[in-house]
């Protein structure tokens, strides 16, 4: 029972809420370090680390830390175990430590860490916490390396760095710069909305996720590659409900309500 | 002289902040939708980015640094940003209701950009001294506003327009940051 348990976590992370493709979090180190496969997998893999660790930490702590500095200590515990994956980064992988740069410090404030501490780890025991940690982490690894390797495929023509698949004369240099990185994420969201708006209207629905899910009704955008976790979670509860809501009135009347909902989401934050 | 308005200018506009090293984007794509609210939200990032790099910059130096503590730099700055914000926050009610009543609602969201920590670490990375650290995180900070003005001029003026269904929303939003982005390289040949 409780193996079955672990696995299902490991299978909902890699799969079924698949951080980088369906729940569209951390998306600055998203677009930041998927310029090689390398620096992708590298990243990947250091978030896999702190969140496990971190999630096992607060699910062991979370009937001490008082609800109402929740936050604070989850910052407190995040930013310390990052601390300590990037000496030891530093002292056994410097090369990556120096590829990536102020990005292995910013693991803190991504999305992904304190959400899952919020909406998973805080409600849960630590094994299974650690299990969530587990496939959340290989999930957004498995994110990052296929963006990483197709930017790198068509931007410099190599696979991880070491095989010219592409021949040098014929890559498109602008995907591993900083455009290529807007223009790949555009893609993916466009093409998840296609497929959403394409399964809703086979359901039978009024099917116009994009628009209202994607909209930039809240003040984070919805897409919380930064977020602190707290605000993430309540965010992205305001966005389901938004986009909810959005889906039963007419199209028309859409744009009124996205205002309203963006000044009651900025004064409530 | 020279050098200060070389380090302004290379944090607004050569190492754009946004758009070349991907920090602040939340705020880039939620913030953005109309002129008035993106200048606001510029203005309020412009007020504590520059705080937050005086204030960090003196604590990385005098504190840490000079007790060999240059490791717990990532956990005091995180905690240092999001206590200074509540502190501006409340100062600014106090002492100018004008100011508060501009930035107000912004002030709290900027708590959560990465972009603020990520100055303060750039700092140090960079040995920016106080002074350095400063006019670096106005640069940056300018650098945003800029960004997400012109961002919101070309939204509003993409409102009207006939947007493919699944490119509605952020994806048609990333399409034009990539151009501007673009726009952006052009100035890496300035210095």
């Amino acid at each position: 029972m409780k193996m079955k348990g672990c696995t299902e976590r490991i299978y909902n992370g890699l799969i079924k809420e698949n951080p980088t493709f369906v729940l569209m979090l951390g998306m600055c180190p998203t677009m930041a370090v998927t310029s090689s496969a390398f620096n992708a997998l590298g990243m990947g893999l250091t978030t896999t680390a702190v969140l496990v660790m971190s999630n096992f930490v607060i699910s062991a702590m979370r009937k001490m830390i008082p609800d109402k500095v929740r936050i604070p200590a989850y910052i407190v515990i995040v930013a310390t175990l990052v601390t300590i994956v990037q000496l030891l980064l530093k002292a056994y992988i410097p090369s990556l430590d120096s590829a990536l740069g102020i990005y292995i410090p910013l693991i803190v404030v991504n999305c992904i860490i304190l959400g899952r501490a919020e909406s998973y780890a805080s409600k849960n025991p630590p094994l299974l916490s650690a299990f969530d940690g587990v496939g959340m982490g290989l999930g957004f690894t498995l994110g990052l390396t296929c963006i990483g390797i197709f930017r790198e495929l068509l931007g410099s023509g190599t696979l991880f760095g070491a095989v010219q698949v592409i021949p040098e004369d014929f890559t498109i240099s602008l995907f591993v710069m900083a455009p290529g990185a807007f223009f790949v994420l555009a893609f993916l969201i466009a093409a998840q909305n296609a497929y959403r708006n394409h399964k809703a209207a086979a359901a039978g629905e009024e099917g116009d996720f994009s628009a209202a899910a994607n909209n930039g009704e809240l003040a984070c955008g919805g897409n919380c590659a930064s977020c602190f976790g707290g605000v993430c979670v309540e965010n992205r509860g305001k966005l389901a409900a938004n986009s909810a809501k959005s889906a039963v009135q007419p199209a028309k009347q859409a744009p009124a309500s996205e205002n309203s909902a963006e000044t009651k989401g900025g004064t409530k934050a | 002289m020279k050098e200060m308005l070389q380090i302004v200018l290379a944090a607004a506009l050569v190492e754009n902040v946004v758009l070349s090293q991907f920090l602040g984007l939340c705020p880039f794509l939620g913030v953005s939708k109309k002129v008035k609210t993106a200048a606001s939200m510029g203005a309020a990032v412009i007020f504590v980015i520059t705080i937050s790099s005086a204030v960090t910059s003196l604590i990385y130096q005098y504190i840490l640094a000079a007790n060999g503590l240059e490791f717990l730099e990532t956990i005091v700055f995180i905690l240092v940003i999001a206590a200074l914000v509540q502190l501006v926050e409340m100062f600014l009610k106090k002492s100018s209701p004008a100011l508060y009543q501009a930035l107000g609602v912004y002030l709290p969201l900027i708590t959560t950009n990465c972009a603020v920590l990520g100055v303060a670490l750039i700092n140090v990375q960079e040995n920016y001294n106080v002074l350095y650290s400063i006019l670096n995180g106005f640069g940056t900070a300018v650098g945003f506003t800029i960004a997400i003005v012109i961002m919101a001029g070309i939204r509003e003026k993409l409102e009207g327009c006939d947007v493919p269904k699944a490119f509605q929303g952020t994806p048609i939003v990333l399409i034009t940051a990539g151009l501007m982005a673009m726009a952006f390289i052009g100035f890496s040949g300035l210095f």
